[in-house]
Parts: structure tokens; C-alpha cells; sequence
């Protein structure tokens, strides 16, 4: 009876193999379950994502890409254009320094010699203790009371390295709170 | 007896310096003293320099202390504030300091002083009497109203608004949209900032009248990532406004329905052009779109949409409410209204003047600023964001006014200014414009993503003296290359801050003389 040839499956992983924790998979589908609908949804849920998990693990953006319909490309392609998502976990606390104008002017460039020769590492990178991660900014409107740096959601003014080392004790001192 | 009422700012510049911890300290010393002390939590007055800046009530009005720390506090109290009292720290009452008292606040006439969590305090300081006389009017009028005012885009290019509105108001269509672009990405601006975490109802009125100018129905704020306290601010005013049906549907009582959120960007500098923003706000890279179709006609999800920066559309409600002869009568030539001016950088008194068009650098650089903050002389002072060109001082008494900037070969952006004293290098800020174009170009066209990267190694190669009137050939060409073949202003104008470094500071990139000496 069965003349027909076996139809010719394309096989599709609709949900590659995952790295991702089964609470941090829980974490991506409910914030794409919470605002998929709405216009625009992308940025939102990359927003919701790192803010739950400090970082947009890679493969969190297969599940995004099916939650709203888009291809893999077009997720990666957001998700790596701008500066503030994080691709990688690490830092337990993210440290902005300001790189702009109004900061070089007051000594910025000093202060951003001065954090990563005190803390070790350069832009982008983690302090071993996993305490700290440094980050350029460019620009925290706080101009007028440069240099600027934010520690996680707390603008400082008038950093000076010998008040930047003070936060910096200040923010790895315990209790620890995660961010 | 009464509660003493003392004022303390919640804005994030005063936070950064310890806003937070004098007020503790103050509400900590209150308790001490068994006082009855009633401390609210205000926008910033502008005079940065001062914060922690402490206000009390007193008969003769508010009087002002800064900058104050929590170990000034118990001495404060020993002065007897509450009487204004003498205390080293006293700056007399806040309205007669000349910093303010010389100023023409209509955008900000608030910040500072109303509670910006409390919408009875908005409104009984003049909040939404904009919306009121808008309410009473067609349309088209309000959009008239806009366009006679004279108010242009203060994000920085300087469109007419009354334009941009009318456009989008005659554009067939059943959905349009109001978005604020609130990417203040700029260095040296705040402005945006202090407005939203300051009175952040204004901005919320003033896009409900363009809403109800245009037919749109729904509004974006597009706000920065790294303005946090701005954010909680907008999403407290807006619950409230709710709340109070000043948004949602039928906005009171009058059959005008606007809805409003916000949204948050990725930190990407180009997102504060408006087509990218656009894109952001869909969703996707920010990368800027070809002009035409203009925004107003195919603009968010392909619909009419209003786009104005936070200045603009926080300066309709006084405009509404006040009527457009009142707002052009401020400013001169074809710059009306006021412009709310940030000083900052290397000087003393840093801060947000608000005044009229037609001011000079000069009197913004010393009568308010007070002169560098390190007491060396000024040097030069970028005006207009990283975009904007750097000024010696043989031009500072260029007015504020969009075309005298213009002749100038300078630009008055969104009124940014970044003061330099003497140690500056001019070299390396020319370097530094190029880097940050090549950080922040969205890669869409080549002069920009090409071109910066290439500027960085030709002023790297100039500075070193290699063939040197070459490479200053070369730099110039791509100067022109960058000017006229970039989709954008952030590669268009990228030759601003190099070419007015190179031509006014020219003794900068020159190759020290020691190392010139033949071998």
C-alpha cells in the first residue's frame, strides 16, 4: 500500500542542547511569558532577562527567539549591539566608570588608570575574587560632578582614586548583597 | 507648633554626593532633639556645587545651606534653623541667590521646588493648566500655538516643533504615536535628567498635549538605561497620573484618551538619533533609517509619530498655559523661548541655567561658573555634547543662539557645556571624538564605521610627526569624506570636535620640538 516514499524530515531543533540551569530556564520563559505580547517586546525581555540573572546567557536566546517568532540572527544581532547587555555571567557587582568629556576633564582618565591598575583588570573584565566587574560608560549626566562612576544602580560624583578605592571596600565588604 | 519643613534633593547628582546620608542625618538629629521635623525630598535647584544642598522654611521664605554633610548637621540645628539662622554654611534665602535670582526658569520654574512624587504639589504649583487650555481647544490650534511659540527641538537639531506636530497631525492614520526620546546621551547635559527626576509631570503633560494635538493615542518614553532614579520617577508619576485620570482613557472627562510608558534603552549613544531610537523602540538595532519617509509620516511600528526630546515637549505646558507670545518673547533672532543651559566639567559652580537665547559664553563661564574649578585659566570649552566643537577663548562671546553658533562652526546642541583649563591636550580630545565615533557608530554606513577608526590612526600618526602635513591632509579629507557622506549627525559631525581642535589649538598636534631634532 505505502508506495509513497517516508516523508523527508528537515530535522529541526526547535531547542538546541541548553547550558542553561533549570531555574535559570524557568527565569527566561516567564519573562518572556510576561511580556512577549507586548509591541516591541525584545528590548523589554533582554532588560528582564539580565536583571534577573545579572547577564543574558547565550542560550537564553533561543528561547526568546521562539517566544516572539524571530530567528536566532535576529535576537543575537540586538542582544550584541548594545553596549549595556552582558553576555557572560561574572560580578557580582557591575562598576560604570564615565570615559566622557565632562569626566576627562576633572581627571577621569587618571581615575580609569587608577581602577583597573587597583582592581586588575581591564574593561570588561572580573575581579578574581568575582566581586567586581568593570565597565566603560560613556556619560552618567553627572557632569557637573565628574569623575562619575555607578556602582550597580548608585551614581557617585567626585571619585577621586582615593574615594574610588573607599567604594570599592565599601561595595566588597559583607554582607554581600547580590545584585 | 508646627513641623519645621526642611528640603533635601532626591536627584541623582545629589545622591552621588551624599544627599541621601544627610538627610538620614538629618531626620537621625531631629529624632535626637524631639523635633517635629517634616523633610521632603525635592528635585535639584541646579547649583550643583552646593549639594547636598538643605533647605528650610522660613516666614521670610525658603534659606539654603551648603554643601552640607551629615557631620554638619547637629551644628545646623544648634544655629536655629528654623529662624534662618547664622551657620557658615548659610547661602541666604534660595530665590535671592544670584545664581537663581539671574536666571528666566519656564521649564524648570518647578525643579527644585514641588515634590516630584506628589501630583497635588505639581498641580498647585500651575501643573496641568496647559492641558486645561488645551482641552478647550481644536487641534489644530494647539498645534498653532506650538509653531507661533517658536520652540525648536532642544535635543540638538533645532527643528521647529509646531512643524513636526502639524505634519503629523494632517498624516492620514488611526494609530499615531508620541515618543520622547529621553537618550540624553550627550556629555555635559543633565538637563533631560534633572527634568524628569525633578517634575517629571511636566514632561507627562506635555506629552498628553501632543498627544491630543496629533490624534496619538499612545506614548513611549525612550529613557537611558543609566538613569535609574529617572526611571522611578517616571513610573511614579505616571501611576499617579492614572490614578487621577490625567492618563488612560478619557482624560478628564474630556473623551481624549493617551496612554504612556516608559522604555529602556541599551546604552548605545546612537539611540538618541530619532530613526534608531525608532528602531530600538521596535525592537531591533539601533541603526539609523534612511529620511524620507520622515518619522511624522512613517515613523514607530511604520505609524505617524511625534518624536521631541524631554526639553521640548516640557516646555508645551507653559506654552499652553502662558500662550506663545509669552514664550517668544524670551530669546532672539530665530532662537525663541529659553534654553536650560548645563555648565560643567572643569568649573566651579557647575550647574543647570536656565535663560533666555542670547546669553554669551562668557557670562555663563564666569559670572555664573565662577571659572575653572581647578583656578587654572580656561583653556577651551566644548559646547554641545561629544559632537559639538571645541571653542578658544577668543570666541566666548558668541551668544547662546542656534545661528550665531552656526556661523561659528560650533553647534548649541542641547546646550552642554564642558569647560577645559590649560592642561588640556587638545590632541588627544581630537583622538577621543574618533574613538567614541568608532565605539558608538551603529556601523550602517562606511564614512562613520570606516571612517573614525581610520581618523583615530591618521591623528596617532600626525601626533607623532610621521610626514606630518600629509596626515593633516589626510585628516581633512576625511573630515570632508565623514561631513557629507554619513547617514547621520553622529558621523556627520564628528569632524566638529576634531576640525575645531585642529584649527584653533593647532600647536597641540604638533611633534614636540625636542623630538624633531635630527638623529
Amino acid at each position: 500500500m505505502s508506495s509513497k516514499p517516508p516523508r523527508r524530515v528537515i530535522p529541526i531543533k526547535v531547542e538546541p542542547p541548553s547550558t542553561l540551569t533549570g531555574e535559570e530556564r524557568t527565569a527566561v520563559l516567564d519573562v518572556c511569558a510576561r511580556l512577549q505580547e507586548l509591541p516591541g517586546a525584545l528590548m523589554p525581555i533582554l532588560h528582564a532577562v539580565q536583571h534577573a540573572l545579572g547577564y543574558v546567557p547565550k542560550d537564553a536566546v533561543p528561547l526568546i527567539a521562539r517566544a516572539l517568532n524571530l530567528s536566532l540572527a535576529e535576537v543575537h544581532g540586538v542582544l550584541t549591539f548594545y553596549h549595556y547587555f552582558r553576555k557572560e555571567r561574572g560580578g557580582r557587582h557591575v562598576v560604570h566608570l564615565c570615559r566622557a568629556e565632562a569626566c576627562q576633564s576633572v581627571g577621569a582618565v587618571e581615575l580609569e588608570r587608577h581602577a583597573k591598575r587597583s582592581l586588575g583588570i581591564d574593561f570588561h573584565g572580573t575581579t578574581p575574587d568575582g566581586a567586581i566587574r568593570l565597565e566603560p560608560v560613556y556619560c552618567l549626566g553627572n557632569c557637573a560632578l565628574g569623575p562619575a562612576v555607578m556602582i550597580d544602580d548608585t551614581l557617585q560624583g567626585r571619585v577621586s582614586p582615593a574615594r574610588f578605592d573607599e567604594l570599592m571596600g565599601q561595595t566588597r565588604a559583607p554582607p554581600v548583597t547580590s545584585t | 507648633m508646627t513641623a519645621l519643613k526642611i528640603f533635601v534633593s532626591r536627584d541623582a547628582a545629589a545622591r552621588s554626593v551624599g544627599a541621601d546620608e544627610t538627610a538620614n542625618a538629618i531626620l537621625a538629629e531631629a529624632n535626637r532633639r524631639n523635633l517635629d521635623v517634616e523633610l521632603v525630598r525635592i528635585g535639584s535647584r541646579g547649583m550643583l556645587w552646593l549639594e547636598p544642598l538643605v533647605e528650610v522654611s522660613t516666614a521670610a521664605g525658603r534659606t539654603a545651606y551648603g554643601p552640607v554633610t551629615p557631620r554638619d548637621v547637629a551644628g545646623l540645628f544648634d544655629a536655629d534653623l528654623g529662624a534662618g539662622g547664622k551657620h557658615r554654611l548659610a547661602q541666604g534665602l534660595t530665590a535671592e541667590m544670584p545664581y537663581l535670582k539671574n536666571q528666566e526658569r519656564l521649564t524648570f520654574a518647578r525643579v527644585g521646588i514641588t515634590d516630584p512624587r506628589s501630583l497635588a504639589d505639581y498641580i498647585e504649583h500651575s501643573g496641568y493648566r496647559g492641558l486645561q487650555a488645551a482641552l478647550t481647544m481644536e487641534p489644530a490650534a494647539i498645534v498653532a500655538a506650538v509653531t507661533e511659540s517658536g520652540l525648536r527641538g532642544r535635543g540638538g537639531a533645532a527643528f521647529p516643533a509646531g512643524i513636526k506636530w502639524k505634519t503629523v497631525l494632517g498624516a492620514p492614520g488611526t494609530q499615531k504615536y508620541i515618543v520622547c526620546n529621553a537618550d540624553e546621551g550627550d556629555s555635559g547635559t543633565f538637563s533631560d535628567r534633572m527634568v524628569m527626576e525633578g517634575d517629571p509631570f511636566v514632561l507627562i503633560e506635555g506629552m498628553t498635549i501632543a498627544g491630543i494635538a496629533t490624534g496619538a493615542t499612545r506614548g513611549y518614553i525612550y529613557l537611558r538605561w543609566e538613569y535609574p532614579d529617572a526611571k522611578i520617577a517616571l513610573d511614579a508619576a505616571i501611576a499617579a497620573a492614572y490614578e487621577a485620570h490625567y492618563l488612560g482613557e478619557n482624560i478628564q472627562g474630556s473623551g481624549k484618551n493617551f496612554d504612556l510608558e516608559v522604555r529602556l534603552g541599551g546604552g548605545a549613544y546612537i539611540c538618541g538619533e530619532e530613526t534608531s531610537l525608532l528602531e530600538s523602540l521596535e525592537g531591533k538595532r539601533g541603526q539609523v533609517r534612511f529620511k524620507p519617509p520622515l518619522p511624522a509620516l512613517e515613523g514607530l511600528f511604520g505609524k505617524p509619530t511625534v518624536i521631541n526630546n524631554v526639553i521640548t515637549l516640557a516646555s508645551v505646558p507653559i506654552i499652553l498655559d502662558r500662550g506663545a507670545d509669552f514664550y517668544k518673547n524670551f530669546g532672539m533672532g530665530r532662537s525663541r523661548g529659553t534654553l536650560p543651559i548645563q555648565l560643567t566639567g572643569n568649573i566651579k559652580r557647575g550647574g543647570l541655567v536656565e535663560r533666555a537665547f542670547g546669553v554669551t559664553l562668557r557670562e555663563l563661564l564666569y559670572d555664573y561658573g565662577g571659572g575653572s574649578l581647578s583656578g587654572r585659566p580656561i583653556r577651551a570649552v566644548q559646547v554641545g555634547g561629544p559632537l559639538g566643537a571645541y571653542l578658544p577663548e577668543s570666541q566666548f562671546d558668541t551668544p547662546l543662539d542656534y545661528e550665531a553658533f552656526a556661523n561659528a562652526k560650533a553647534m548649541l546642541g542641547h546646550g552642554g557645556i564642558v569647560v577645559f583649563d590649560d592642561t588640556v591636550d587638545m590632541a588627544a580630545q581630537a583622538r577621543y571624538a574618533m574613538e567614541f565615533c568608532a565605539v558608538e557608530s551603529c556601523g550602517k554606513c562606511t564614512p562613520c564605521r570606516i571612517g573614525s577608526t581610520r581618523g583615530v590612526e591618521v591623528i596617532d600618526r600626525l601626533v607623532a610627526g610621521e610626514n606630518a602635513a600629509q596626515q593633516e591632509t589626510i585628516l581633512r579629507d576625511l573630515c570632508e569624506t565623514l561631513t557629507y557622506g554619513s547617514l547621520c549627525a553622529l558621523g556627520g559631525l564628528t569632524p566638529y570636535p576634531v576640525l575645531s581642535a585642529l584649527n584653533h589649538f593647532p600647536e597641540d598636534f604638533v611633534k614636540p620640538v625636542r623630538a624633531q631634532v635630527p638623529a
